[in-house]
């Protein structure tokens, strides 16, 4: 081959690809036209007695649905979801959307592809979803764990706090050495809670114990998630909880002999021997609601629900068959009386860590104070990164 | 059987072509994986490379997403052309973000729109700091660059976590690891109403035409490019080797920070822990893709742009995975080192060695003609 | 003294994550190669070796598989480094995002996989040792095959006619293909071992460390194993103490936090890339120290004189 054919190739090729894009613009025409032609024909079809358009829901997640977590959660109710409505709806999602400027752009597009109820499952799509809900009032947002709202934004969220109250009384009640652990996640309001009930939970079957926390800063890390929950093992805790989204923890006390929970989604299979129980979220009930309004007309923007035991949203499932009997039925107890409102978990006396009385005796804590949980209760040991702030 | 001869000087033309020709095998692999994938390639193909273009708000995303990107590579490209193989461009990105946001929550109801000027120009000095490090650890210690910049992004991320969980935090976020949404009058200007892309695009092309002048017709750019390519010579000439390093982590460093005081002044308006986007690695690709040179940069970074909002689009309209835009991005790079021999070398076939039968039988021949 | 005998158990754990890659790179540099691509081919050894382990619930065809699939992407980019020429920095970096994306790529279908039970790993009669019986002698088989490859592997460059060719081709290829010895073919070979060993590492990670699949499950410990063989100064023994001692400040962190210990958790999680640089600025401070003991040819391109 000379140098100058050689050189043809080259700008044969380079010719070449510039023909080609040129060609997929014009393939990419001619895609349209027969769409157009096709969402023509529905509307003309919809002059005789109409079934109406399917809603186009979309879901944005943070993580892929393969976590076996939080998005495994939320991507199980969407399938749900279809489910129960057929052909009413069509569904979509993105995952691994990050939070961050990337989001904004995300949300546009599923509003530009005609989706009329987006669900962003992630407190970090909060301002992008604001932002897109003021240049799309005709599109109803669903934001997931997060407070601002709007005329079409509305926020929803899960009580984990109380899936987290049922793990610590069957801690409370497994545990030899009186300590128990939590791998934290992320430093937030929800995530203390969850480490507080827990705490909770534990001592209300067994006032002496004392819970130890590591935090991963991270939602989802399973290297990390093991080495600390390798370190709580070390420091002696023998049951293990966490509020980070994959089954690291668990196998790893597996691995070490110990006991742990499952978090988000069931989790029995990463871990028989270790597995006592799994907290679990359902957004199916939520989804099929918001849904459902979305489409009768009675989706009203604004509010904020948050929805535990009672709604079908938070389940403690799987109890394995090393907790003792007793142990089994006051968990059940504690489920019925969460379910019908008679029982309730963040009731006075509470003592802060510091010593401080921070809930009267008899008196309920409301919405906004579990909100605003940033201190740890009486048993939790350490301090909470970035300072505690009352 | 083939070989690769070296070509007496460098072929121009496979300078250009080697980009597109890497390209080119890109697609054509990525075609294939299309189709493994049961999807129709041409679509997939539509959505990578048309679809970004398709409507003007695409194109203003596309400048959204490049702006960094062009920014940062340009920065790298002048390090790189002098041998400083600076990795860590994407802790210095974060450094300038966080310098911008300490500025930009000094703003209060009553600044002006000037505070934008301090608050990029705290981004480039954030850039700049993180980079000196880097700088001073090799001119004073020998410390390779390599290692000490990436383990400084690390150091930057967790320092940004810190910063959002603990003293920035802020105090209405319900412990959200956030600051607040800086004031408008931190913001950089928008350029068209409805659109988010903003000024910096202007800055970004003005960068260009800026390193452009510095590394073609300036003497420190030459003297920066002959310390890369000739360290020798350069030596011989008297030309500083340590100025050149200082100089090429420092550009390097400040617009890595500029691009990250960018992103803060625009379309994030807040320091979040999800600032680092992983923009200072893709930069390096955009670099190299680019020739190294502002103008293919240019180019590079538009292309880049489209595989990440190509890869966006892929997944809500194909459902293709996300992962699929990295692959492309590695390709795209290994095909181009692969493709860059040819510039320097061409490829002859070789013909197979005579065999003793043959050079008999050929000698026979001749004398008997 | 229980929690210490824990942690050094840990240390030791993740400690023999980092040998295994940072031997293989020694290997690699010592013929004058510098590999950047590391973290590129744990990431898909990662998967190949939990893919494998998965459908075949055989560790060690586990390992052998994340060996394989690192030899495979070593010896792509040996090609392009050796006969094409290719810049090595920035051919080892497309490595490594390459094999990022194409781990995550093909990775998509086992994040819910788990592998079949582990067995516990602790040798009889010393496991039972106080103190040390924990610290030492409850660890999966790997972790001793680490030791034993340090010990083979400085023996090797040592004391083997083999090695001090290995050595000879990173000091000086010039010399040493004068000397008519196949100096690609060698760096070709290294670099394919250096891979096969990063490929171990990789499969550990994601069989014995954390038995998942996660997407950038290797979280940087590709570039730690760069660092430290620089630390090491390019020998065996120095790099597994140099391995151990890295290993222990990731798990130190943790250990410190619940333990109580009032620094915020980011500073602690700082720590292991803080000792990185601290460690490279001394010991690259002295640079005769370096000159003596660096492969002089690492690097540098080279052409056999054609």
């Amino acid at each position: 081959m000379s140098a100058l054919s050689k050189r043809s190739v080259i700008k044969l090729a380079g010719w070449g690809s510039l023909a080609a894009a040129a060609a997929l613009v014009g393939c990419g025409k001619k895609e349209e036209a027969p769409a157009a032609a096709a969402s023509a024909a529905p509307v003309a079809a919809a002059s005789a007695p109409a079934k109406a358009e399917p809603l186009k829901v979309a879901f944005a997640y943070v993580g892929p649905p393969g976590d076996g977590g939080w998005t495994f959660a939320h991507d199980n109710a969407r399938k749900a979801l279809e489910k129960e409505l057929g052909d009413k709806i069509v569904t979509s999602f993105v995952e691994k959307v990050p939070e961050g400027a990337d989001a904004e752009r995300v949300f546009r597009d599923m509003v530009g592809q005609g989706n009329k109820l987006i669900f962003g499952t992630t407190f970090g799509y909060m301002e992008p979803m604001q932002k897109v809900a003021a240049d799309a009032k005709d599109v109803k947002f669903e934001h997931a764990t997060g407070y601002k709202q709007a005329e079409n934004m509305r926020t929803y969220d899960s009580r984990t706090y109380q899936g987290a109250y049922m793990a610590g009384v069957i801690a409370g009640g497994m545990t030899k050495t009186n300590t128990i652990g939590v791998v934290g996640s992320i430093p937030i309001p929800e995530v203390i809670r969850n480490i507080n009930s827990f705490t909770l939970g534990a001592q209300s079957v067994n006032p002496k114990i004392k819970t130890k926390v590591v935090w991963v800063n991270e939602w989802f890390n399973p290297p990390k998630e093991t080495e600390a929950a390798q370190s709580l093992i070390n420091g002696g805790a023998d049951v293990l909880m966490q509020n980070t989204d994959s089954p690291a923890v668990l196998q790893t006390a597996e691995k070490a002999g110990k006991y742990a929970f499952g978090w988000d989604s069931d989790m029995t299979a990463y871990g028989p021997k270790a597995h006592l129980g799994s907290a679990v979220i359902n957004w199916a009930p939520y989804y099929i609601k918001a849904t459902k309004e979305a489409l009768d007309g009675s989706w009203k923007g604004g509010t904020g629900s948050w929805w535990g035991v009672k709604e079908g949203a938070i389940d403690f499932v799987s109890i394995s068959d090393k907790v003792p009997a007793d142990l089994k039925a006051k968990v059940e107890t504690v489920k019925a009386g969460l379910k019908d409102g008679t029982f309730e978990i963040w009731k006075g006396p509470i003592m802060g860590a510091d010593g401080k009385e921070v809930l009267a005796k008899d008196a309920v804590a409301d919405d906004k104070f579990l909100g605003g949980v940033n201190f740890y209760v009486k048993g939790v040991e350490g301090k909470i990164p970035g300072g505690d702030k009352k | 059987m083939l070989k690769l001869e070296a070509r007496p000087e460098q072929s121009r033309l496979m300078a250009i072509g080697s980009p597109l020709l890497a390209l080119l095998i890109t697609v054509v692999v990525g075609t294939i994986l299309f189709a493994l994938l049961g999807k129709d390639p041409v679509r997939g193909l539509y959505i990578f490379f048309v679809e970004p273009l398709k409507s003007v708000y695409a194109l203003t995303e596309l400048a959204v997403k490049a702006t960094p990107l062009m920014l940062i590579a340009l920065g790298l490209a002048v390090c790189f052309r002098s041998n400083v193989w600076n990795i860590g461009a994407e802790g210095q990105y974060i450094l300038g973000a966080i310098f911008a946001s300490g500025v930009a929550m000094t703003a209060d109801k009553s600044t002006g729109g000037w505070i934008v000027v301090l608050v990029l120009l705290a981004a480039i000095a954030g850039g700049m700091l993180w980079a000196a490090i880097v700088a001073l650890l090799r001119d004073r210690f020998n410390a390779n660059e390599i290692l000490v910049s990436l383990m400084l992004v690390y150091v930057a991320d967790q320092l940004l976590s810190y910063l959002v969980y603990g003293p920035w935090k802020d105090p209405a976020g319900y412990n959200f690891p956030q600051t607040i949404t800086f004031l408008k009058s931190t913001q950089m200007p928008r350029l068209f109403s409805g659109f988010r892309v903003n000024a910096g695009v202007i800055i970004a092309l003005l960068a260009v035409a800026a390193f452009w002048v510095l590394l073609f017709r300036t003497y420190a750019g030459f003297q920066l490019q002959v310390g890369g390519l000739a360290p020798a010579a350069a030596r011989y000439a008297g030309f500083s080797s340590r100025k050149a390093l200082w100089t090429a982590l420092l550009l390097s460093g400040g617009m890595a920070g500029l691009a990250g005081g960018l992103e803060i002044a625009g379309p994030l308006g807040q320091l979040t822990p999800y600032v680092p986007a992983g923009y200072g690695f893709a930069a390096i690709i955009v670099a190299y893709v680019g020739r190294l040179h502002p103008v293919g940069i240019v180019f590079s970074s538009i292309l880049m742009s489209m595989f990440y909002i190509g890869g966006e689009l892929a997944q809500s309209r194909l459902g293709l995975p996300k992962s699929l835009t990295g692959v492309f991005q590695g390709l795209l790079l290994f095909a181009l080192l692969a493709c860059d021999t040819l510039i320097y070398y061409r490829i002859r076939w070789q013909a197979a060695r005579p065999t003793a039968a043959k050079v008999a039988a050929i000698s026979t021949e001749q004398k008997v003609a | 003294m229980d929690s210490i005998a824990l942690l050094l158990a840990a240390t030791l754990n993740a400690g023999t994550v980092l040998a295994f890659a940072a031997l293989g790179l020694l290997i690699n540099e010592r013929s004058g190669i510098v590999n950047l691509g590391a973290e590129g081919m744990m990431l898909v050894a990662a998967i190949a070796g939990f893919a494998v382990g998965v459908s075949t619930g055989n560790d060690w065809l586990a390992f052998a598989a994340g060996a394989a699939a690192g030899a495979l992407l070593a010896a792509a980019f040996g090609v392009l480094v050796i006969w094409l020429n290719t810049n090595q920095y920035a051919t080892g970096l497309a490595l490594s995002l390459f094999g990022a994306g194409f781990s995550a790529f093909v990775g998509i279908k086992y994040t819910q996989e788990k592998l079949s039970e582990r067995p516990h790993f602790s040798i009889p009669g010393l496991a039972d040792i106080p103190f040390i019986g924990p610290a030492l002698f409850r660890q999966h088989p790997m972790v001793y095959i680490a030791i034993a490859l340090t010990v083979a592997l400085a023996w090797f460059l040592y004391r083997s006619r083999a090695g001090l060719v290995l050595r000879a081709v990173g000091e000086s290829p010039e010399s040493a293909h004068a000397l008519g010895y196949p100096v690609r073919r060698i760096r070709l070979a290294a670099v394919m071992v250096g891979g096969a060993l990063c490929g171990v590492s990789g499969a550990y990670i994601s069989v014995v460390y954390t038995p998942l699949w996660v997407e950038g499950m290797v979280a940087g410990k590709g570039w730690i194993a760069l660092a430290l063989t620089t630390f090491a100064t390019w020998r065996p023994a120095r790099v597994l103490l140099g391995a151990y001692l890295f290993g222990g400040v990731t798990m130190l962190q943790f250990f410190l936090q619940s333990e109580g210990v009032q620094v915020p958790s980011q500073f602690l999680t700082m720590l292991p890339y803080l000792a990185t640089i601290v460690v490279l600025v001394l010991i690259s401070r002295n640079k005769a120290f370096i000159r003596i003991n660096m492969p002089a040819s690492i690097g540098k391109p080279f052409f056999p004189g054609s």
